[in-house]
């Protein structure tokens, strides 16, 4: 913990285009948080950001083949990382803005899978600025947009003002259709309390606390919607509706196991693993805690496509309910095929 | 690979920590390069610090920023800011600003040639500048990597991904491209013209021999080669990466195809820096744990120049008569060894 508290944390803004992710960060540096930022853009120069210290990124990707695990690494980042690492102690977090039609994957693998890249840096959360006016039509013609709430750690749904409240529980629900496990805020031109979009440690195995879907009441700054969901019951097997108008999208869910018995170690790492080899393609991200059979100590792990990492995280607490819980969020998920293998792995 | 831990404190190896003056720079250090005789530690950040033979250091600012690249001929150092600036620094401290990048982008790779000539990139774009001609601009398919000049003729090799490309500026329609799967970033041509290498952002090397573009690939390492260094003559090249120094033979025409690398001086930490000595066949290594050795080629005998236990060791160098040696780690804490 301390080590990774040492590590720089860098927090991924993405967005489509003309959601206003140049106004969340306008909005990050001008707050006064007395902290220094690096901010690494795509447009270099061509949009108004005052900070000192900006870097223009090209988003080149590559393939890397790293024995087992085949990704796309960002290689401008892994550049760029190496020339600001020289430059330490001259600002506190870093703050990667993509383009609008950005896949944020191969920037998150970035950090995973390059050596020094990881030494030095941490990525602490997947932001994605949302446009509540046009992501509905965007996500029925855009994969990119459907990509980045796929991927969002924190889901800032931007420009609320500009819709009824009809089309924002309607945009709300086909958020939540795609991911319902991102933190969710409404806001007019971004106003987001910093708190909420940096420092999120969304990464950090050691910050995973519980394996829910977000609900808006937890926000507690808008109380002024449809109440018309009725959350506490048992959510039927999805998980992923709480009464809202319920989307299931056709194909970018989100798939979420869950068992009250303990795992075999041994069954479900090899299963886990030959999972994202064999569909980690599909798999955008997953994340789990897991309670293993004759182990006192909770399980966690949270992936990126094919990359997985995973640790002993603490020790179950006295009337802790020892539950494992899983989630994977991706696209055309073989969701029959991955329940019946998490259920082989029940002890039985 | 044989297993064998050297113990530092023991009499099996012989010490000369207590020749080494120590140099106590007060600032993060990335390279060191002599000028004249004085050694020139590059900072990673805006100076440059001389160290004269007394150990005295005179500070010299070069960046407004970050100092990305180097390159040196033993009579100036030429570097790449992250202002947007290519500047050089003379033997007598003299700093000459060389280039500046109309945007402002970083200057990722500097390449310096013996008659004087030198490269730098931004982005995409690799620009020359020889004597007085005009500066000649080639863009790669991507970012740059790295830029090394060729021994003979001017003709410039640039790395990016998937491959490199040779260019000679002074000929319209000249580039030739040289693929090969993946991130390039450090690149090479062996002193003979015969071979060219490319540190990969994979642990590995890639080679191309010139004569027929055959593909050499220099595998196996478990960090990424951030250092390499031709011994005298060319006959190998030493690169750091690995727990041991690793020395692909290049003596052959068929450089390292098919043929292992010598592994010397293993530790239980990683090679971070090589430095071949100019004229014998020995070389020095700085290591992950802070360690350096001087190394003979031949044997693999080791001599113990500085004990391990502080940070990496990011510099090494030699002056060209071979007659001091020259080392700091990322702190900034070095020391000078004379022969």
């Amino acid at each position: 913990m301390s080590e990774a508290s040492q590590k720089i944390p860098v927090t991924v803004l993405t967005g489509y285009l003309g959601a206003g992710k140049t106004t969340l960060l306008n909005r990050i540096l001008s707050e006064n948080h007395g902290k220094k930022y690096a901010v690494i853009v795509n447009e270099f120069g061509e949009i108004g950001i005052d900070n000192d210290l900006i870097i223009g990124a090209d988003e080149e990707v590559f393939e890397m083949n790293n024995g087992c695990i085949c990704c796309t690494v960002r290689g401008d980042l892994v550049r760029i990382m190496d020339g600001l690492m020289k430059r330490k102690g001259k600002f506190d977090a870093i703050i990667v803005e993509t383009t609008g039609l950005a896949d944020p994957a191969p920037v998150a693998q970035t950090f995973f899978v390059d050596e020094d890249v990881q030494k030095n840096a941490r990525l602490d959360a997947v932001v994605t600025v949302a446009d509540a006016k046009w992501l509905s039509d965007r996500l029925k013609d855009a994969p990119e947009a459907k990509n980045q709430i796929a991927f969002a750690d924190v889901i800032v749904l931007n420009k609320t003002d500009l819709v009824s409240k009809g089309e924002l529980a309607e945009v709300e629900a086909r958020i939540r259709g795609i991911n319902p496990y991102a933190k969710l805020h409404r806001t007019e031109r971004c106003s987001v309390a910093l708190a909420d979009v940096l420092d999120r440690g969304a990464f950090d195995l050691d910050r995973i606390l519980d394996i829910e879907p977000d609900f808006l009441e937890a926000d507690d700054h808008d109380h002024d919607h449809d109440h018309h969901h009725h959350h506490g019951h048992d959510h039927h097997h999805h998980d992923h509706g709480h009464g809202l108008k319920h989307y299931h999208d056709e194909d970018m869910q989100s798939l979420s196991l869950k068992t009250d018995k303990p795992l075999d170690p041994n069954v479900f790492m090899p299963w886990l693993q030959n999972l994202v080899q064999v569909e980690g393609g599909k798999i955008l991200r997953s994340k789990g805690i897991l309670a293993f059979h004759d182990d006192e100590d909770r399980y966690v792990f949270q992936g990126v496509h094919m990359m997985l990492e995973g640790n002993h995280q603490r020790k179950w607490k006295e009337g802790e309910p020892r539950e494992s819980r899983l989630v994977f969020i991706g696209r055309e998920l073989p969701e029959e095929a991955i329940r019946e293998g998490f259920e082989s792995c029940i002890v039985s | 690979m044989k297993e064998f831990t050297p113990a530092p404190d023991s009499a099996s190896i012989v010490s000369v920590t207590d020749r080494v003056k120590p140099v106590a720079l007060g600032m993060a250090v990335t390279s060191v390069h002599f000028l004249g005789d004085r050694a020139a530690f590059v900072g990673g950040e805006e100076n440059v610090a001389f160290v004269d033979a007394k150990g005295e250091i005179t500070k010299v600012a070069v960046h407004s920023g970050g100092i990305l690249s180097t390159a040196s001929d033993g009579k100036r150092i030429v570097m790449g800011g992250d202002d947007g600036k290519v500047v050089s620094l003379d033997a007598k401290g003299e700093v000459t600003l060389l280039a500046t990048d109309p945007k402002r982008r970083w200057i990722d790779a500097v390449a310096l040639h013996t008659d004087g000539a030198f490269a730098w990139s931004a982005g995409k774009t690799a620009t020359v500048k020889s004597g007085k001609n005009e500066e000649k601009s080639l863009e790669v398919p991507s970012t740059v990597g790295g830029l090394a000049f060729a021994p003979k003729g001017l003709r410039l090799a640039i790395a990016h991904y998937n491959g490199a490309t040779l260019w000679f500026p002074n000929m319209e329609g000249s580039a030739e491209f040289l693929p090969w799967a993946g991130s390039h970033h450090a690149v090479t041509f062996s002193p003979d013209n015969k071979f060219l290498v490319t540190a990969m952002h994979e642990p590995a090397l890639h080679g191309w021999r010139l004569a027929d573009n055959r593909h050499m690939r220099m595998t196996g390492y478990p960090g990424r080669v951030r250092s390499m260094s031709w011994s005298p003559g060319g006959k190998g090249l030493a690169t750091s990466g690995a727990d041991t120094v690793i020395i692909w033979p290049f003596g052959s025409k068929d450089g390292p195809m098919g043929k292992e690398p010598a592994m010397l001086a293993p530790l239980q930490a990683r090679v971070s820096v090589v430095a071949c000595h100019p004229k014998n066949d020995i070389l020095a290594a700085g290591y992950s744990d802070g360690t350096v050795l001087m190394v003979r080629l031949e044997d693999g005998a080791e001599i113990l120049v500085r004990r391990n236990g502080t940070p990496p060791v990011a510099a090494i160098a030699w002056n060209a008569k071979g007659t001091l040696l020259a080392f700091a780690d990322e702190n900034g804490d070095g020391g000078l060894l004379e022969l």
